[in-house]
């Protein structure tokens, strides 16, 4: 702002004023990028000297061993609440961006089932697990296990997805929906092989979000899923399962070095997981922005 | 194809079977329809009845401990379980431990003071962070920190919580609460600013780590927000001869102020629910609420989860009741924080940039 007119006369007070809210703008960013390095790179600088491969294939044993077990229930935690989630999530989406009525206002419809999505999708997550806890692993006798595990986590993320999935598709142009019902396509085909195809990528980086949150989460895990050093088993019920966010919260505190080490291990994989699935949706949004332009 | 019968000859045998399969088709189109349309409705209900069924279990869970604690729960400080050797005795019909009295105020108030502390953090440097990213740096390097900024959101919570109570904490402890701590007057309302500062493990280290995992959330949105505001009146005002700062306090904030408002609120009901960053750094201290902002402390949510193992050997359950009453006062006030913000939004932002990230 060299130039300033008449209307606003350069001043001293108006020229200190402006070089403190830069100055103050720029040292926010270094607030907020400076201890997530630190943050990283301290979990990095605790694992990284004395990791070891053995860490991902063999189980807990004693005050040492590895985490094979807690990793490998991870990926089986990722996948049911894919399964889950997923289909929940993805469902209810394309119901409030397409299927749902308009009501006669003119307003979207789906008011309620949407304030309830919302709701859930603010709703502290440890209430979700203690509640997981009361009704299902006791009030059911399923014990701590995969099920319960995976009911709660699904319904956390479930509204993340729903409105992923949700925005993803109201980003489809209409000219699309216009052109599918003049070829004679039927609503549910022209969902299938036009709408819900071309908002695939908006569809999946919400799961992959998703996915990166349910990953990272303790609290509700604690009281539905237990905790074991055997690795994950078919059975949904009845039989406890590891996961990594477990060792990060309980071995960090120890007395023994080595089990100290289990905990910033499962923590530099966790970050490692976290990351890439990330980046994979990232660039996915990336792509999906150059096809668009590409259309356009 | 069902219908598929021994015909009196190849021809007519022949249109009855296209018929017949285009009929199959289009039938299977419509009910491909009504697939969609009826696991969609059903879909959508899930959430609605998973919230009910949540709050219908907390309710009927925590009855007993209402009945028995009392209006009393929200103002006492106690937290005392009981003898659990000794015989159960009955108030209001339900059996609990002898001298149990539990109060819920300094978990409410430590879920406040640290989501207050949070807020007071992170909402100036998320605005100065958007603004940063949208107004100041160059695109390629604007880019990758945004996408960096995002995935600080990504990071497991138990993650920061570990670098808080093993690095920053004893940090900041030793380094900076002491500054503040020995330099501050020793007034009436500065005077909480004064105390020991401990090993890192408190109110307000565990504000401060709140603060850093809301800001994601808040800055996003907020960029998100920046970059919808069209160019031409800031264009027109920097005419006018304003400078960066004004054309933002007068024309770009304002211009997305209920957003900004929602995330804001989004980021509070984060803080509000954060469980275990809390639990590791807080000091998981019970009964008292912290004598001034270094102290040791806990919120609802870290109680939950760290008492919930020992609220299991009570005989009587009413340790468990209570830790439903807990959460059901956790779930009251996000779930109130969660319709404020809705509305706020709803009534002030109607004409302006739609809110929110969708």
């Amino acid at each position: 702002m060299a130039d300033v007119t008449a209307a606003y006369p350069p001043t001293r007070g108006r020229r200190a004023r402006e070089v403190v809210f830069r100055t103050l703008s720029a040292a926010a960013l270094l607030f907020v990028i400076g201890p997530s390095l630190w943050l990283i790179a301290d979990v990095v600088v605790r694992a990284v000297p004395h990791w070891h491969w053995d860490v991902l294939t063999t189980v807990p044993l004693g005050t040492g061993g590895g985490l094979e077990n807690a990793v490998l229930g991870t990926l089986v935690i990722m996948v049911g609440v894919l399964v889950i989630a997923g289909t929940v999530g993805v469902l209810s989406g394309i119901h409030f961006a397409e299927l749902a009525r308009p009501r006669r206002s003119g307003r979207a419809g789906g008011a309620v089932l949407r304030t309830a999505t919302e709701v859930l999708s603010g709703f502290p997550s440890i209430v979700l697990g203690y509640v997981g806890y009361i009704a299902l692993c006791v009030g059911l006798h399923w014990g701590f296990s995969l099920l319960p595990a995976l009911i709660v986590l699904s319904l956390m993320v479930t509204p993340y997805i729903a409105k992923s999935t949700e925005s993803a598709l109201r980003q489809v142009p209409t000219s699309y929906r216009e052109g599918a019902e003049a070829l004679g396509m039927s609503t549910g085909y022209a969902l299938r092989k036009v709408v819900i195809r071309s908002a695939l990528p908006g569809i999946v980086t919400g799961l992959l979000i998703a996915l990166a949150i349910a990953v990272g989460e303790t609290a509700p895990l604690i009281y539905t899923a237990g905790i074991t050093n055997t690795l994950p088993s078919a059975s949904l019920i009845h039989q406890p399962i590891a996961y990594l966010t477990y060792y990060v919260w309980t071995d960090y505190n120890q007395p023994i070095k080595s089990t100290q080490y289990l905990s910033f291990d499962a923590a530099l994989i966790l970050i490692v997981l976290v990351l890439v699935l990330l980046v994979v949706s990232r660039v996915l949004v990336n792509r999906t922005q150059r096809h668009a332009e590409g259309r356009r | 194809m069902g219908d598929e019968t021994v015909s009196p000859s190849a021809g007519a045998a022949l249109t009855r079977r296209t018929v017949s399969v285009r009929r199959v088709r289009a039938l299977a189109r419509g009910s491909e329809e009504s697939v969609w349309r009826w696991s969609a409705r059903v879909a959508s209900v899930i959430p609605l009845a998973g919230l009910a069924f949540v709050l219908a279990v907390l309710a009927v869970k925590a009855w007993p401990a209402i009945k028995v604690n009392g209006p009393g729960f929200l103002t006492r400080s106690d937290w005392i379980p009981g003898s659990t050797y000794a015989n159960p005795v009955v108030t209001n019909g339900v059996a609990h431990p002898v001298g149990a009295s539990y109060g819920a105020w300094p978990l409410i108030a430590g879920t406040l003071q640290t989501s207050v502390i949070a807020l007071i953090v992170a909402l100036p440097i998320s605005i100065g962070t958007a603004f940063a990213l949208t107004e100041r740096l160059p695109p390629w390097l604007a880019k990758p920190l945004s996408f960096f900024v995002e995935v600080l959101a990504g990071i497991p919570s138990v993650i920061i919580g570990l670098w808080g109570v093993l690095t920053l904490g004893p940090f900041l402890a030793a380094h900076v609460y002491p500054l503040i701590a020995n330099h501050v007057p020793n007034v009436p309302v500065l005077r909480y600013f004064r105390g020991p500062t401990g090993y890192g493990e408190g109110l307000l280290t565990s504000g401060l780590v709140l603060g850093l995992m809301i800001v994601p959330i808040i800055a996003s949105t907020t960029r998100d927000l920046f970059l919808q505001v069209p160019p031409l009146p800031k264009e027109g005002a920097e005419a006018l001869g304003m400078t960066e700062a004004e054309v933002a306090r007068r024309v770009t904030i304002p211009w997305v102020r209920s957003g900004i408002i929602g995330a804001t609120v989004l980021g509070l009901g984060r803080a509000l629910g954060e469980t275990i960053a809390v639990a590791m750094i807080s000091g998981s201290v019970l009964g008292a609420v912290s004598p001034n902002i270094f102290g040791t402390m806990t919120t609802v949510a870290a109680t939950i989860v760290s008492q919930l193992d020992s609220a299991a050997t009570d005989g009587t359950g009413f340790a468990i009741s209570t830790l439903a009453e807990a959460g059901l006062v956790l779930a009251v006030i996000s779930v109130v924080v969660n319709v404020v913000a809705r509305v706020i939004v709803n009534k002030s932002s109607r004409h302006v940039a739609p809110v929110g990230r969708g």
